[in-house]
């Protein structure tokens, strides 16, 4: 296997371990609650 | 021609028809656009890979860059494991294919690069710094000041979204307020700051190929930093490349694909492939080194 599949596979596992770590600590509820109101940065109001 | 080599172009001859698939999917939450309302259900914790406003009536899923700006400015504790373990490994899956598959704004400004005149401006001056500006968007408008421009109950703002964002004033934006007549009440000169962004953004793409993916957008940035090192990657056969260059006259970013295959401007559109003279481009996703795949070659010979 070549050193950057090895960079590949390590970053893999390294962002799905994030993906786990954030949920546990209730991350994905922070994004869910932030993504159900209507931004208004996003759509120019504010 | 090799077979290995047909198989990959009915995927880039059918780019636009996945991006259009893509877009309509991952918005297709009919009552939103009834009602001038967003979606509210569970799978809006999901982050969608594109530059996908959660504020798009339609949408199903959050947008990477918003989520991240709002875990700097303080809506998570400690460090964004969440978001950046999204971004992580959607990058290290297929870095900026994202980007020529799987972004509604990528799409739509391919739409706006159709519009005539057919003769389009390939680069700026200073082409290769303003390039590094979307590098600039990522560290400042989307980490730094979310992080430390903080008001008084200690929440900061989202600025690249407030300041900068095409896409949440295209898919957010406009439907919204098109159909929400309390928004279009309180609009002011913010928003005719967004749509001013938006114009000279979605003008410049009829002029040139992606002005905002190659200058601005900070979901770009990330991704185009993992395209070295993503699992699908494109490989230059030395053996059959002659440096002939039509690789990168086709290519709308003007990227010379035979000597920098993985560059991180690269959106993996798949043009360069298609037209290679020599086969000589490949996309592949094998974690196989050089010497096993040239025993498994000599095996199947
Ligand atoms: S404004 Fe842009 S960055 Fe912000 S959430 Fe919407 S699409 Fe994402
Ligand atoms: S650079 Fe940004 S806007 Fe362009 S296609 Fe990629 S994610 Fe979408
Ligand atoms: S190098 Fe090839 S795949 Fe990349 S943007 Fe240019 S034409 Fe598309």
């Amino acid at each position: 296997m070549r050193k950057r599949s090895i960079y590949t596979l390590v970053l893999l596992a390294v962002g799905l371990a994030f993906i786990v770590i954030g949920a546990v600590k209730g991350e994905a509820n922070a994004v869910l609650q932030k993504a159900i109101m209507i931004c208004m940065e996003c759509i120019g109001l504010g | 021609m090799d077979k290995k080599k047909k198989k990959n172009y009915p995927l880039f001859k059918a780019r636009m028809y996945i991006q259009a698939c893509w877009t309509l999917i991952t918005n297709s939450y009919a009552s939103g656009f009834i009602n001038g309302t967003i979606y509210q259900g569970n799978v809006k914790s999901i982050c969608v890979p594109g530059l996908n406003c959660y504020s798009c009536p339609g949408a199903w899923g959050a947008c990477p860059m918003g989520s991240l700006q709002n875990a700097f400015a303080g809506r998570v504790s400690g460090f964004p494991f969440y978001v950046v373990g999204t971004l992580i490994t959607i990058g290290a899956l297929c870095g900026r294919i994202v980007c020529g598959f799987l972004c509604p704004f990528g799409w739509i400004q391919d739409l706006f690069f159709k519009i005539p005149p057919k003769k389009k401006v390939r680069r700026l001056p200073g082409e290769k710094y303003l390039r590094k500006l979307r590098y600039v968007v990522l560290v400042v408008m989307c980490i730094i000041l979310p992080l430390f421009a903080k008001g008084d109950i200690g929440v900061g703002s989202p600025w690249f979204c407030k300041w900068i964002c095409p896409s949440g004033t295209m898919i957010g934006g406009l439907p919204l307020i098109a159909l929400n007549e309390n928004l279009r009440s309180v609009l002011g000169w913010l928003f005719t700051w967004k749509m001013f962004v938006l114009v000279v953004i979605l003008v410049g793409s009829v002029l040139m190929f992606r002005p905002f993916c190659r200058y601005l957008c900070p979901l770009g940035a990330i991704y185009g930093l993992m395209n070295p090192v993503s699992l699908v990657r494109i490989k230059v056969s030395k053996s059959r490349c002659t440096s002939c260059g039509a690789c990168q006259r086709a290519c709308g970013l003007d990227i010379p694909v035979y000597k920098e295959p993985n560059s991180d401007d690269c959106i993996r559109c798949g043009k360069c492939i298609t037209v290679c003279p020599h086969s000589a481009l490949k996309m592949d996703a094998s974690l196989r080194g050089r010497r096993k795949r040239r025993s498994a070659a000599r095996e199947e010979a």
